[in-house]
């Protein structure tokens, strides 16, 4: 098992509830700002930012990337250099010109 | 043949194996779940016009679903918390709690589609819905892959904690990354398909 003590132990369960209470009124704050109707660009800009913070705080501390081994953290810089790509080449198509 | 580093850490990683092995497939899972983000900027900025998710969707059943699964997130890692303590009783309930919590969010999500199909609403039906069946289909997929592992490690899998009670712990702490993950993407999902 885990060679962390029980009180180490004790004290992540508090953070992890604490990043339920967290996630829970972001959750509701995405809705809240939802209802407000604003135009797509910035909709989408206030809808990203909280999810990426949701996100955050569930791959940080559920998922334990806070502090994790280096290697997880190689697989996933490259992961996430491939998804850039995948991602930024659809929208540079639509709106850099990429592809004429 | 004994598997080797299945609880202690292998020397060269700095990991047990299947820990590796889970963020390997979690790897290529994000770029599963990105092609089809990628798919759905392609399709948003190509057409003429786009609805807003919240006046086909039915945002309350979603908001209160984003709520069941971040619920079933703090209850994976309060079994695998409560299993490192030593309290197999406790976190075979904080596991009971969440196959609970995602067999709720499976049946919502089965009376939304439901709903869907009741007003001839199907994938066929528009780009909008054909992008959203499709990323809510292959999220629902995912849910049900990991209720069956939780079945299992609730049920027969169990079994183990009397033998090899690390590895035991190891298992859950690799499903939950895996049911984090599914946890994550419904988190970009539901603004992006609801709310916009």
């Amino acid at each position: 098992m885990s060679g962390h003590s029980v009180e180490e132990i004790k004290r992540e369960t508090r953070v992890y509830l604490m990043v339920f209470v967290g996630l829970a009124i972001l959750t509701v704050v995405t809705v809240a700002v939802s209802k407000l109707h604003l135009t797509t660009g910035p909709a989408i800009l206030v809808a990203l930012l909280i999810a990426s913070v949701k996100g955050f705080l569930v791959a940080g501390y559920f998922m334990h990337l806070l502090s994790e081994k280096k290697l997880i953290y190689s697989v996933l810089a490259l992961t996430v250099v491939f998804l850039l790509v995948l991602m930024l080449l659809p929208l540079g198509s639509a709106y850099g010109g990429i592809g004429g | 043949m004994e598997i080797p580093y299945n609880v202690e850490a292998r020397p060269d990683t700095g990991l047990y194996n299947a820990k590796l092995g889970i963020w390997l497939f979690l790897a290529s899972e994000i770029m599963l779940f990105g092609a089809l983000f990628s798919s759905l900027v392609i399709l948003r900025t190509g057409a003429d016009s786009w609805p807003h998710g919240w006046e086909i969707l039915n945002v309350n059943i979603a908001t209160f679903n984003t709520f069941v699964l971040i619920a079933s997130s703090v209850t994976v890692v309060l079994a695998w918390a409560n299993l490192r303590l030593g309290d197999l009783a406790k976190g075979r309930l904080y596991l009971g709690l969440t196959i609970l919590c995602g067999l709720i969010f499976m049946v919502v999500k089965a009376f939304e589609y439901g709903s869907k199909f009741q007003h001839h609403l199907y994938p066929s039906s528009s780009t909008f819905l054909a992008i959203y069946f499709t990323l809510t289909g292959l999220h629902g997929l995912h849910v049900l892959g990991g209720l069956f592992v939780f079945a299992y490690l609730i049920g027969p899998g169990a079994k183990m904690w009397a033998t090899e009670p690390a590895r035991y712990t190891n298992r859950i702490e690799v499903v939950g990354l895996y049911w984090h993950f599914v946890d994550l993407v419904w988190i970009f999902l539901f603004p992006i398909l609801y709310l916009l």
